[in-house]
């Protein structure tokens, strides 16, 4: 019996190693889950050991790699760096004005959100953190930051960059070092919306590394190339932040009848250089938010006052553009009783013309000098009139103009029409 | 003047490292494994504790040992990673067990062996932890991709060749 086990001793260790990590792996994925803690005590004690052996060295070479870097990008490599500086002003100013576009409907936006009591939260503060590590292995995507529990992170905190989301914290070490579940890792989930067509799903990650959409039946209104925002449904990132864009749709071929929608994620997540964790969010806006909301929205209403004090500007210079037109082209709108003395008046060198009165001016016929049974007011009135009679009477036109009164016998005397 | 005798080729050619090298060596490893695919994210492709492991086990001639320093490397990996730990360690502990197992029988020492047994070991890697992933796991959605599964497998074991040359110098001369 003792030469048998001395025989089979190798095969026997191989077995019993092979056994007791099975019966490890079985504790592990069978194990209650414990709020804030993705790991049992054990598990996260071998993981600290071994991040606490590994990380001061992947510190120590990230930090002369920052050295090296900083030293070439700030004090050698600086060619371009005036017209990027010139370009940065130029955008600076640009999205000022797009600020400014924006803010008036995102104050209505809250204005509204406020009276349908909508419930909102917004990113209050953040920690910046530097990537030190990966994990070395292509099938588990996780990376670790050089910030840990005494910088206030937490489990399932978000980390995103300024392009989108990245993932979520993991675990928090003790040593200023914590872990981050990427969103392309196969055991990562977040709450996503299609944002063209405001379709909720469910992204996650896959062993190949893709970040995909995998719970959605097909649908002809969704589009390569739309954007894919966070619902804010996982609790974990605040809605409304870039996901990515939709890469490719596809029929699932292990879950029919679904379809398999690839993204290409926002954030760069194969070359992370710095993150920021989400640590506190709020249902009110930040002050500074609501600041730089306030300025955009004065800066709104000054364009707006300017347009409007222009617009007037332009329509009163058209409107007296056009009253001197009709005023040159018709002679009779000039007012014989405010004859415009000074509009024949050579200008002196710098002066302007004088405004004309353009309103009041009604244009008068002047008198008739030889009246005709065709003048205004030479028909007699309608009652004076006999039906089927001839009407032989002439009735001296009414004149607007001032006349010289005549007298009875000279009227008669004026020549009587022939009709 | 001491007289050696040798009895068999396991005898022969079994070396052993200094306690130093047996500890550094893999912590390197995996230390590289770690850092290098954030500044060359295509690095990822490497196994550089694989490699060691496989190393260990063909230079020590010892299943016992081989099996132990590819469970104690695995579990190292997994550490670091967001993975149950144990899975990189039960695919370790096999191939360290095999790979001695093979050491024993053929000579390891020749650069067409190093190559041919270190593209195999890389694919039966790839195999222990689909079947790990997908059957103890129950992670339906592991999938395989077995074009890249060979493109790594040749990678490392072009990259195994140098490490091997190096890792000679660090065997103990008796």
């Amino acid at each position: 019996m003792e030469s048998f086990f001395v025989r089979f001793k190798n095969v026997f260790a191989l077995v019993a190693i092979l056994l007791a990590q099975t019966i490890a792996l079985a504790i592990q994925v069978r194990r209650p889950i414990e709020s804030g803690a993705p790991d049992s005590h054990n598990v996260t004690l071998m993981r600290y050991w071994v991040v606490a052996t590994v990380t001061p060295l992947e510190r120590f070479f990230h930090g002369i790699g920052s050295h090296v870097r900083g030293g070439w990008s700030n004090y050698i490599d600086l060619r371009h760096t005036r017209q990027q500086n010139d370009d940065l002003k130029l955008q600076i100013a640009r999205l000022r004005l797009e600020q400014a576009a924006l803010a008036e409907d995102a104050m209505q936006g809250h204005r509204l959100q406020a009276l349908l009591d909508f419930k909102q939260h917004y990113v209050t503060s953040t920690v910046a953190a530097q990537v030190i590590g990966t994990s070395g292995s292509d099938l588990s995507h996780v990376i670790y930051i050089d910030k840990g529990a005494r910088d206030g992170l937490k489990p399932d905190m978000a980390v995103i960059t300024p392009d989108g989301i990245v993932g979520k914290i993991r675990d928090v070490f003790p040593n200023n070092t914590a872990q981050v579940l990427l969103i392309s890792d196969q055991t990562s989930g977040a709450g996503v919306l299609l944002a063209t067509t405001r379709i909720r799903a469910i992204l996650h990650g896959s062993s190949t590394g893709r970040v995909q959409i995998s719970n959605l039946t097909p649908d002809d209104r969704i589009k390569p190339g739309e954007a894919v925002l966070t619902s804010g449904g996982d609790q974990i990132y605040p809605r409304g932040l870039p996901v990515g864009t939709i890469e490719s749709i596809a029929p699932d071929p292990d879950h029919q009848p679904y379809t398999l929608i690839t993204l290409r994620p926002a954030a760069k997540l194969n070359q992370l250089e710095e993150v920021l964790v989400i640590t506190g969010t709020e249902p009110v806006l930040p002050p500074q938010a609501q600041k730089d909301l306030a300025a955009g929205a004065a800066t709104a209403q000054a364009q707006a006052a300017a347009k409007a004090e222009a617009d007037e500007a332009a329509a009163e210079a058209a409107a007296r553009s056009a009253a001197q037109i009709v005023a040159d082209r018709l002679p009779s709108m000039h007012d014989p009783e405010h004859p415009d003395t000074n509009a024949d008046a050579p200008l002196k060198p710098g002066e302007t013309p004088a405004p004309k009165p353009v309103v009041g001016v009604v244009p008068h016929p002047l008198p008739t000098l030889h009246p005709d049974r065709y003048t205004q007011g030479s028909t007699p009135p309608a009652a004076d009139l006999t039906p089927g009679g001839r009407n032989s009477t002439v009735v001296p036109p009414a004149t607007t103009a001032p006349r010289e009164p005549e007298t009875p016998k000279n009227q008669q005397d004026q020549p009587q029409p022939n009709n | 003047m001491a007289i050696h005798s040798y009895t068999s080729r396991r005898e022969l050619e079994q070396h052993s490292f200094p306690p130093a090298v047996t500890i550094l060596v893999p912590l390197v490893a995996i230390l590289f494994q770690a850092l290098l695919p954030r500044p060359f994210p295509r690095l990822s492709i490497l196994e550089l504790p694989l490699i060691v492991t496989v190393f260990f086990a063909v230079s020590r001639r010892s299943p016992i040992a081989g099996t132990v320093t590819g469970a104690v490397i695995g579990l190292l990996q997994d550490a670091l990673t967001g993975q149950p730990i144990g899975v990189n360690g039960m695919a370790k502990s096999v191939i360290g067990y095999i790979a001695a197992s093979i050491g024993i029988q053929i000579d390891v020492e020749n650069l067409t062996t190093r190559l041919l047994i270190n593209f195999g070991f890389c694919l039966l890697n790839s195999v222990l932890l689909f079947l790990i992933n997908r059957r103890l796991l129950g992670l339906p959605d592991f999938h395989i991709l077995w074009m890249h599964e060979l493109i790594r497998a040749a990678i490392n074991a072009v990259v195994a060749l140098p490490i091997f040359m190096l890792l000679d110098y660090t065997k103990r001369r008796e």
